[in-house]
């Protein structure tokens, strides 16, 4: 990204299931604020359904779903079905949390496009979001 | 101060070696400094002593201010006690799980919920899928308990349960397994979690309002203080605010200051502060930098011993001692290298045994990968075993007492944190920082500025910053196992047809009459947990009452 953007990059950042830990979503919500996008944090304990639907509400870009209690197979999985049948599969979703490698394959052939384990730079996850949305 | 020197020629002398002798050096080679929650100088000398006075701030341990230990042998006496969090799995692998501990001689059995029960929603209910039996035991209901506990000899047991705006119903729950056992209720020992606070402010799981909740909390403590002389009311969490990203200084302060909103709030419903502040205890977490780490545990114990003898008029020194456990700080744990975590580990360890903790928690390896698997948990257990038997820590109280900068940090801790209070106070107080979300978006601030001295290098974080590694081995990870869901989904089903369903319907209806008054919640719960209504029945109970907590969007 070298030219601004004629209209800010929309992302959902989401946490679904029942896990509470909410560091990372929110340190990367604040990241992709500072790198000039529009993010709209959802808060602990959505459910798949409802991630889905502010998704469209919101008219995103990206869906980014964080996990961190080992219900990442399962969840994704419902949040993927959901956006297919929402006819909402072009939004691309990447995930983040604890995610064992072994995992990652898994959720990949989901549809997930991207999954970011602890240690992921916040500058390589925005930049990453930046190159997915077309200008 | 060394008697033998002026401060005026020890302060002559600091300044000659500092222009002659350091600054030099550090002009041929400087390396910039790590960053640090705390000021450090590159030296501390006796000038860093002044204005302290031994016998007031720091004493003997066992004495006020307990700055040296709580305890006047301390591991002398009696070694911390070498915890593990887990209990993942079904009740009856819990229970067996417990009776081999128990008859290894080992007590305080830590019991870990699985999130549903935890947030108070049954096995079966569509909010709990994925999530049952993952990171603790299922416990639908008293049956589920008398599964885990029963048969067990429950006065070794003194079980310390992990829960929060579910306390009251696992305390419950717990108490009346106790009474089928024969155990007296004066003999009845353990612990709940009950630090309703810390959930709002970092840990998530909470459930009702923040008002309701305190209710609840304290019906807690007040039905113990009138009936179980042993149970521990509360375990005050800083660990899970740092974990969320807070600073040292903000991890006591915020800890100190939900103490405070507890303490005020059992003492406007009437109970004496000596009746029940020797039952509140703490869990704090321990990161890498093992000096500040230890000198937090000795300010801690001094800020607490002055907070309820001068503010709140404690009389009985019981009142007076912060007892802690520690856990090592899983956010500082990396899932590149992951066998670098068990230097980690050991260094978090030794902190909280410098520092004088009444027992530890040392996190396994593969933290930051997956929940720990028997090889992970297992070292992390020996992790301690060497600490205790092997580094000579354990042999002198307060090894690092006197050490001018231990010493100047505990200073500095103990100020900052009084500071930091006093500013809380001066705004309206914890619970209304919560309700504005003022104390989650000041954590969430040091969190981004944690991350952010990260990613430009500022801070290393071995194997992931500086010092990286392509190849990273392949590590066993514990895996979620589905059959436990099954047959947790069964036995509820199971339980719903044979129990007597009309008194299930009277007991949650007395109980949502009594939530709408203003009586102790203790009575009523403890009738819906003996008629086996579930655990999201009661809670879907009190939800129609107090409403449930959304907390603001960001």
């Amino acid at each position: 990204m070298t030219f601004p953007r004629k209209n800010p990059i929309r992302v959902l950042v989401a946490k679904p299931g029942l896990d509470g830990h909410d560091r990372g979503a929110k340190v990367l919500a604040h990241a992709m604020r500072e790198a000039g996008m529009e993010v709209i944090y959802t808060g602990l304990r959505q459910t798949p359904e409802m991630i889905v639907n502010v998704a469209l509400e919101e008219d995103v870009d990206v869906v980014c779903v964080s996990v961190l209690s080992g219900a990442h197979n399962m969840l994704f999985a419902e949040i993927m079905a959901g956006m297919r049948a929402q006819s909402a599969d072009a939004i691309p979703v990447l995930g983040g949390g604890v995610i064992p490698d072994q995992d990652i394959a898994l959720l990949k052939e989901m549809g997930v496009r991207e999954i970011f384990t602890p240690g992921a730079r916040l500058a390589a996850i925005t930049s990453y979001i930046e190159e997915l949305v077309p200008n | 101060m060394d008697k033998r020197h002026e401060r005026g020629e020890l302060q002559q002398a600091k300044e000659r070696w500092e222009e002659e002798r350091l600054g030099p050096a550090l002009q041929r080679v400087s390396r910039p400094p790590m960053p640090s929650d705390l000021r450090n100088e590159p030296l501390y000398t006796p000038l860093d002593d002044a204005g302290r006075d031994y016998l007031r701030d720091l004493g003997f341990p066992g004495e006020y201010p307990y700055t040296r230990g709580v305890h006047p042998s301390m591991y002398q006496g009696r070694l911390w006690t070498m915890r593990q969090y887990a209990g993942f799995g079904s009740p009856e692998e819990t229970h067996e799980r417990f009776a081999y501990l128990l008859g290894q001689g080992q007590g305080g059995l830590l019991v870990a919920f699985d999130l549903p029960t935890q947030l108070g929603y049954d096995s079966d209910d569509p909010r709990a899928k994925g999530e049952v039996g993952v990171v603790g035991v299922a416990v639908d209901s008293l049956r589920d308990m008398e599964t885990i506990f029963g048969g067990l000899p429950l006065e070794q047991a003194s079980p310390s349960l992990t829960m929060n705006s579910a306390a009251t119903v696992a305390l419950a729950m717990y108490l009346v397994v106790a009474e089928q056992e024969g155990v007296p209720a004066a003999r009845i020992s353990g612990t709940t979690q009950n630090d309703i606070l810390k959930e709002f402010i970092a840990r998530g799981t909470y459930i009702f309002p923040p008002r309701p909740s305190m209710r609840l909390t304290v019906d807690l403590i007040e039905y113990c203080t009138d009936h179980l002389p042993r149970w521990n009311v509360m375990n005050i969490c800083g660990y899970h605010m740092r974990e969320a990203g807070s600073t040292l200084v903000q991890e006591v302060a915020f800890a100190l200051a939900n103490a405070i909103t507890y303490i005020e709030a059992c003492l406007e419903r009437g109970l004496e502060i000596d009746a029940f502040a020797p039952r509140l205890a703490f869990n704090f977490s321990a990161s890498c930098n093992l000096f500040q780490e230890a000198a937090k545990f000795r300010a801690a114990r001094r800020l607490w011993a002055r907070l309820l003898r001068e503010r709140f008029g404690a009389k009985e020194p019981a009142s007076w001692m912060w007892r802690a456990g520690a856990g090592s700080s899983g956010s500082t744990l990396t899932a590149q290298q992951p066998e670098n975590n068990i230097v980690r580990v050991a260094l978090q360890a030794l902190a909280g045994i410098l520092g004088g903790v009444q027992s530890f928690h040392t996190a396994a390896y593969d933290e930051a990968l997956a929940l720990p698997s028997e090889h992970s948990a297992l070292v992390a257990l020996r992790t301690q075993q060497v600490l205790a038997h092997e580094s000579g820590a354990a042999e002198v109280i307060d090894p690092l007492g006197g050490s001018y900068y231990v010493e100047s940090l505990t200073d500095q801790i103990e100020r900052e944190v009084n500071l930091y209070i006093a500013r809380i106070e001066a705004e309206g107080g914890m619970l209304k920082a919560i309700e504005d979300g003022r104390a989650q978006a000041e954590i969430a601030q040091s969190a981004y500025a944690y991350q952010t001295q990260i990613d430009s290098q500022e801070r290393t974080v071995v194997g992931v910053n500086r010092f990286e590694d392509q190849n990273d081995p392949a590590i066993q990870l514990h895996r979620p196992r589905p059959e436990i869901v099954e047959a947790q989904i069964a036995s509820l089903h199971a339980l719903r047809r044979e129990r007597d369903n009309a008194a299930v319907s009277r007991a949650l209806a007395v109980l949502e009459a009594e939530a709408r008054g203003s009586g102790n919640l203790m009575y009523p719960l403890l009738e819906a947990v003996r008629a086996y209504a579930t655990i999201g029945e009661i809670c879907n109970v009190l939800r129609g009452v107090f409403g449930e907590y959304q907390a603001a969007s960001y």
